[in-house]
């Protein structure tokens, strides 16, 4: 190192020090960020190529994991499945978490009180959660079906006794939890809006729904980016909720993607074939997110 | 990624009144939706509450029973005999403690290192950390947990810890709190002969409290609520947190509700104590960071 000393760029003693001093402030973090995140996710390529299970050493077995998955009914019941929860809790958490914002951004007395209510839901356990919904849905003696047979509905559904049911049951559940996690997102948003956009649009007479139409909802439209990729991710890997409700029945009418690899892996030990299941799982939700950004950064231009 | 465009901060104290003061009628409708939207998003937990002072038969009766004809808090001390709440209580504790102190620790450091010295690949790196956040955990909990087993950490407490400690989202929290910090201020503490590491510690640690105080609620709050982690990681009973416990407990005893709701409210409890006194800091973690660990 000392012989090439004088023929170095002046500064370039700086950057080494630079660069030595920036990773030792990082390493911490990053040795169990490698160790427990990049290698599981590198590993993860190759695991899935094998016929690994607990038993002996991993088997290069090339594609026949995901010929197998081509044919496997229960792979499209969980992919299906999915797509499913994913189609109706996007929409729908988008719109309730954004009325929510909108109501709650105002200046009026306890409209603190109303954020903390809304967001109280997020930070409590999925087991808790789950348990007290299941009887909330319970068919014949729980609150909800005697409400709706209080105004009127005589054959409520039997939600998570029900293969038809079951899944509204979790998107409902799904969406009640997490509406003020997003609902605080797009608060932020909204804060971001300077004030005489609103100001202007109503000297122009503008009515309220043409200023949100107008003002509320084009400003947003970073925040609007940001929750959707994050309730896309969100709801491609529901899991935990599904699995304390209706641990994927009734049947399979509740059976996730993330739940099959649990099944594949964990509880019948083919850690090959659940890895290439991982792999779809992956592959979609960046998928998608590059998708979203190309279309962002399109609507921008 | 995608997914680095936060959100601006929020600010609690201030709404700012876009729409101005509302007046008479409007108010009061106003009121009247939210009080109604709240009673709703709130009535799981009152119901919650009711049941765990209920006698069992009292739970499902038609029509409902908004209140218990007499309060059994005989089920709170009932519970702590069958089951094992305490072992449970003190494993998630444990856990949640020792995950926060490592998160915070190693996060908010890494976070100076990404936003305050400059060195070549730093941005790359920055960019895989938050890549991974797009990454779905459930993705790659397969080869973690061969390399957990490899180890021997598996059915350990350590597995939990390792698996919560090291996330991505500390670092990325962080890193957007610092970069509100001013340059000066460093730079400034460097011509004084204050190294590197003596301006993290004295003076943007001491800056940072209150993005420390959100970390650590949510941290913390993740860590207690966990179910998947301990799920797969931790095997014997004696290592299971309130979590599993709880949803063992419910397996064994499906039809003693009222007992149910008992186990689900303390296990709500901590947390909503958590949450209550420090409500600020969780808004502003979350509006900062846009994520979840």
């Amino acid at each position: 190192m000392a012989t090439t000393f004088e023929t170095r760029r002046p500064g370039s003693r700086l950057r080494l020090r630079n660069t030595l001093m920036g990773w030792s402030f990082i390493l911490p973090n990053f040795v169990g960020f490698a160790l427990l995140t990049l290698v599981p996710v590198v590993a993860l390529f190759y695991l899935a190529f094998t016929s690994w299970n607990v038993f002996g050493a991993a088997k290069w077995i090339g594609t026949a994991n995901f010929t197998r998955m081509v044919g496997d009914a229960s792979f499209w019941t969980a992919f299906r499945n999915t797509v499913y929860y994913t189609v109706f809790h996007i929409p729908l958490t988008l719109v309730v978490s954004l009325a929510l914002a909108v109501l709650l951004n105002q200046k009026m007395r306890g409209v603190a009180f109303f954020r903390t209510a809304a967001f109280f839901p997020y930070i409590t356990s999925i087991v808790a959660i789950a348990v007290v919904w299941n009887m909330l849905f319970s068919p014949d003696y729980g609150p909800i079906n005697q409400f709706l047979r209080a105004v009127g509905v005589s054959d409520p559904p039997g939600w998570t006794t029900s293969g038809t049911w079951a899944m509204p049951a979790v998107i409902i559940v799904g969406t009640w939890r997490e509406m003020g996690y997003y609902m605080l997102l797009f608060l932020a948003g909204l804060q971001s809006i300077p004030g005489e956009l609103y100001e202007a649009a109503r000297v122009d007479g503008a009515n309220a729904w043409q200023r949100f139409r107008n003002i509320t909802i084009p400003s947003l439209r970073p925040t609007t980016f940001f929750i959707t990729v994050m309730l896309t991710i969100g709801s491609f890997k529901v899991f935990d909720l599904i699995l304390v409700m209706t641990n994927g029945g009734p049947g399979q009418s509740t059976l996730v993607l993330s739940q099959y690899i649990y099944q594949k892996g964990f509880l019948e030990n083919q850690f090959g074939y659940a890895s290439s299941i991982s792999i779809v799982l992956f592959a979609v939700c960046i998928a998608i997110t590059v998708f979203q950004f190309l279309m962002n950064k399109r609507r921008d231009a | 990624m995608a997914a680095t465009t936060p959100p601006a901060r929020l600010r609690l104290s201030s709404p700012t009144g876009q729409r101005g003061r509302l007046r008479g009628w409007r108010k009061a409708l106003l009121y009247v939706v939210l009080i109604v939207a709240a009673a709703g998003v709130l009535l799981p937990f009152y119901w919650m509450v009711m049941s765990s002072l209920k006698t069992n038969n009292e739970v499902f009766t038609i029509p409902i029973k908004w209140v218990p004809d007499v309060f059994v808090w005989q089920n709170y001390v009932d519970i702590w005999t069958k089951a094992d709440m305490g072992t449970w209580l003190k494993n998630t504790m444990l856990l949640s403690v020792a995950v926060t102190a490592l998160q915070v620790l190693t996060g908010s450091f890494a976070a100076y290192g990404f936003s305050k010295v400059r060195f070549p690949g730093r941005d790359v790196l920055f960019l895989t950390y938050v890549g991974t956040i797009a990454v779905p955990w459930q993705s790659y909990m397969i080869p973690q947990f061969i390399l957990m087993a490899k180890v021997h950490l598996s059915n350990t407490l350590w597995s939990i810890i390792a698996l919560q400690a090291f996330g991505a989202f500390g670092v990325f929290l962080m890193k957007q709190f610092y970069e509100s910090v001013p340059e000066e201020l460093s730079e400034a503490a460097r011509i004084d002969g204050l190294s590197e590491y003596g301006i993290y510690r004295r003076i943007i640690l001491p800056l940072s409290v209150p993005a420390l105080a959100s970390l650590s609620l949510l941290t913390f709050t993740n860590t207690w609520n966990d179910y998947l982690g301990p799920l797969i990681y931790l095997r014997s009973p004696h290592l299971w947190t309130i979590q599993l416990g709880l949803r063992s407990f419910i397996n064994q005893y499906n039809a003693e509700y009222a007992l149910i709701m008992t186990g689900s409210a303390l296990s709500v409890l901590p947390i909503a104590l958590i949450f209550v006194l420090g409500q600020k800091y969780f808004v502003e973690g979350i509006a900062t960071s846009g994520l979840k660990g």
